[in-house]
């Protein structure tokens, strides 16, 4: 197992780059610690998969390197890497068994039998195979082929770093979960660097002790779980992570303060008011109420557990959260907002944190 | 506008893969059809397009028999999981595509294009070919073909389902607006409980080739007539077990029991499943009267707002719990959680709800 560094990346599929927006990768320095769980999340162009295609080696980044337990692979091709990727779907040998697939990687290497049977067993017993190892791959429902995929990812215990390219695309939303908390237990157990590259805000904050938030090229904020969740460092992160997303309301600073239609929002920062200002809050740190800003309530969606209260403040929507049993109606009302989980973001980035 | 399946089964070989079906669709609000992948979605969906015929019964479109007649002689629209568009048309002729079978007059093509591009936000696109657009815009270029065609019956075959979900949040979100007032019947198949109750409408639930029932979204979320019903709308999976009733008193282990409320306290004596949804199973204790349980964590996941435990409650088998923020559970070792008693649903030992 390897930590890896990313040295100043930036990479461009034009030839000649020449504005930050020819850059698919913008600017990437950063430092994974050994047998680590990391998480790349962020929507379909924001450059996770060539960030992942520039540590696997599949492609030559146009600029900086990469080092694997500080040595330089950054001229490696990928089979000299020592790494192990799982795709989005199954890559299995359909006409081996079970077994001979999961063993494949290690007999490939000329690994001792013995070794071998161990190794097999044990993977194939964490991922709830061991009653499938005599069966031929090519009769499994796609979960098991991915999860054969997986094993022969997991089954090398000698790799600098096992990846994860959106592995569970092919599996029915209700295998999902089972599958997702399987890996986490896995990196439990075997103790592998380990990077998983998804759009999925679920399965990157299930699997990951650090997620790295990508956009545009650029990471926006690399953070565990909570951190992502309760002081998002750019709206985009907001918006993102949490169903429904961060509220990020327009708003004018007099004083350090933030006003949203001249009504004054305590909040937790203050901002010198230079640049775009908005007002970051969560819809489970909104309330209605009898005083605070006006609002016309224009769309309540029950959704069991809660209802998501859709408002107008003028044209700007803020959700709002309001829990099973509390009325709601459509019409004119107030909102009240958290000072301790309201923020002030300056041209995107959290107020008086720009990294 | 009605669209009524009368005693519609469909067989393949020895295979039920619709059981007898009487269902009446209006043109008010989304009709949902929720089950899991296989469950018989799409065999209605096929059913109602008269893409396929069914073994028994009849399908009235608007008070006529249109049983056996083919799908180019009905009005509908169907939109698939996979997005389909013509290569070698632009977005324009993409969306103009059933208009110019049709044989509309070109101004005519020329408005309605232009305004269901609008809608969709497809207005800078619309010279485009597909495989310039991203996923949710070629799934936007095939909505706003069902959208101008004006079809009496529009069908959408979890047409969100390959998209990143924030885009599916998007899309879900102007989805019921964009199909108020055209006068069609919408059908949407999902296999996501939350994106039934986000859509609202009518939603019937789908088990093993079944409609095991049919109503208000809501209600038939809040009132499951039977197990199935519930099982089948509840993400994450409702929890069940058997319970005995003694007297006043509901028993599920010697360390677990609980007092029954409302209808619950007037069942007879004896053997009942219990079923309980996630989100009444927390943490921390809510109400008076909730009812304790201890078990070792299982799995533990993070949506962002939310987090789940799955925890065992012996003989084998775990129950879910669900909670807001980010809790901080430890993998194997044991937690304490409360039952809100009061929303336990009944269920006789055939399936049919007691209370």
């Amino acid at each position: 197992m390897a930590k890896i560094g990313l040295k100043n990346l930036r990479h461009s599929y034009s030839a000649n780059p020449s504005q930050p927006s020819d850059y698919a990768l913008k600017e990437i320095d950063l430092d994974w610690s050994d047998g680590g769980a990391y998480a790349l999340l962020g929507p379909s162009g924001c450059g996770k998969s060539t960030l992942l295609n520039i540590i696997s080696g599949l492609l030559v980044p146009s600029e900086g390197r990469i080092l694997f337990n500080d040595v330089d692979v950054t001229l490696l091709p990928p089979a000299q890497r020592n790494i192990a990727q799982v795709f989005q779907f199954p890559v299995i040998y359909d006409t081996m068994t079970v077994y001979d697939n999961l063993a494949f990687p290690l007999r490939n290497r000329g690994v001792d039998e013995p070794h071998v049977d161990k190794r097999v067993r044990e993977i194939a017993a964490m991922l709830e195979l061991d009653g499938e190892l005599k069966r031929k791959a090519a009769g499994l429902p796609p979960d098991s082929k991915q999860k054969i995929s997986m094993g022969r990812g997991l089954v090398r215990d000698d790799v600098n770093v096992i990846m994860f390219d959106e592995p569970l695309t092919v599996i029915d939303p209700h295998l999902k979960w089972k599958l997702r908390s399987k890996l986490k237990e896995l990196h439990h157990k075997v103790h592998a660097t380990m990077i998983y590259v998804t759009h999925d805000q679920t399965e990157a904050l299930t699997f990951a002790d650090q997620v790295v938030v990508m956009q545009d090229g650029e990471i926006v904020q690399i953070g565990s779980p909570v951190e992502l969740f309760e002081t998002p460092a750019h709206t985009f992160v907001g918006h993102f992570i949490g169903s429904p997303g961060m509220n990020v309301v327009p708003c004018e600073i007099r004083d350090g303060a933030a006003f949203v239609q001249n009504m004054h929002i305590a909040t937790a920062n203050s901002a010198s008011g230079i640049g775009r200002t908005e007002l970051g809050v969560r819809p489970e740190f909104v309330t209605l109420s009898d005083a605070g800003l006006p609002v016309q309530v224009v769309k309540i969606a029950d959704v069991g557990r809660h209802r998501v209260v859709e408002t107008r403040a003028g044209d700007v929507r803020i959700n709002v959260l309001v829990p099973e049993g509390e009325p709601v109606s459509v019409g004119p009302s107030h909102l009240a907002f958290d000072p301790s989980q309201s923020r002030i973001y300056q041209d995107g980035w959290l107020a008086g944190s720009r990294q | 506008m009605t669209l009524e399946l009368r005693n519609v089964t469909k067989r393949v070989g020895v295979d039920m893969h619709i059981h007898k079906t009487d269902l009446t669709l209006a043109d008010s609000g989304f009709n949902v059809l929720l089950g899991a992948t296989n469950a018989g979605k799409t065999s209605l969906i096929k059913l109602m397009a008269g893409l396929e015929q069914p073994t028994t019964g009849e399908i009235w479109m608007n008070g006529k028999n249109v049983t056996g007649i083919s799908p180019q002689k009905r009005n509908i629209s169907l939109v698939h999981q996979f997005f389909v568009n013509y290569p070698n048309m632009n977005v324009f002729e993409n969306i103009a595509s059933p208009l110019r079978v049709a044989g509309v007059k070109s101004s005519e093509i020329t408005r309605r294009v232009n305004e269901a591009a609008e809608i969709l936000r497809l207005g800078p696109m619309l010279k485009r070919k597909p495989s310039e657009l991203s996923g949710g815009q070629q799934q936007r270029t095939a909505l706003a073909r069902a959208i101008v065609k004006e079809s009496e019956l529009v069908l959408l075959d979890e047409p969100l389902a390959n998209l990143d979900y924030k885009l599916r949040e998007e899309l879900r979100d102007q989805l019921p607006a964009l199909f108020a007032g055209r006068g069609a019947i919408v059908v949407y198949a999902t296999s996501e409980p939350t994106e039934a109750l986000l859509l609202g409408g009518h939603t019937a639930t789908i088990y093993k080739g079944r409609v095991t029932q049919f109503g208000e979204t809501t209600a038939t979320y809040r009132m499951p007539q039977d197990l199935n019903t519930a099982e089948v709308f509840s993400d994450p999976p409702i929890n069940t077990a058997v319970v005995l009733k003694q007297g006043k008193d509901f028993v599920l282990n010697e360390q677990v029991k609980w007092r029954g409320t409302g209808e619950a306290n007037a069942l007879a004596d004896g053997q009942y499943t219990v079923g309980i949804r996630p989100h009444f199973v927390t943490p921390n204790a809510v109400a008076a009267g909730e009812t304790s349980i201890t078990g070792v964590v299982q799995i533990t996941e993070l949506s962002g707002s939310e987090s789940v435990a799955h925890f065992g409650i012996g003989g084998g088998q775990n129950w879910v719990a669900l909670s807001n923020g980010v809790q901080p559970y430890q993998i194997g070792t044991e937690h304490t959680f409360w039952i809100d008693t009061s929303r336990c649903l009944y269920f006789t030992p055939d399936g049919r709800v007691a209370a």
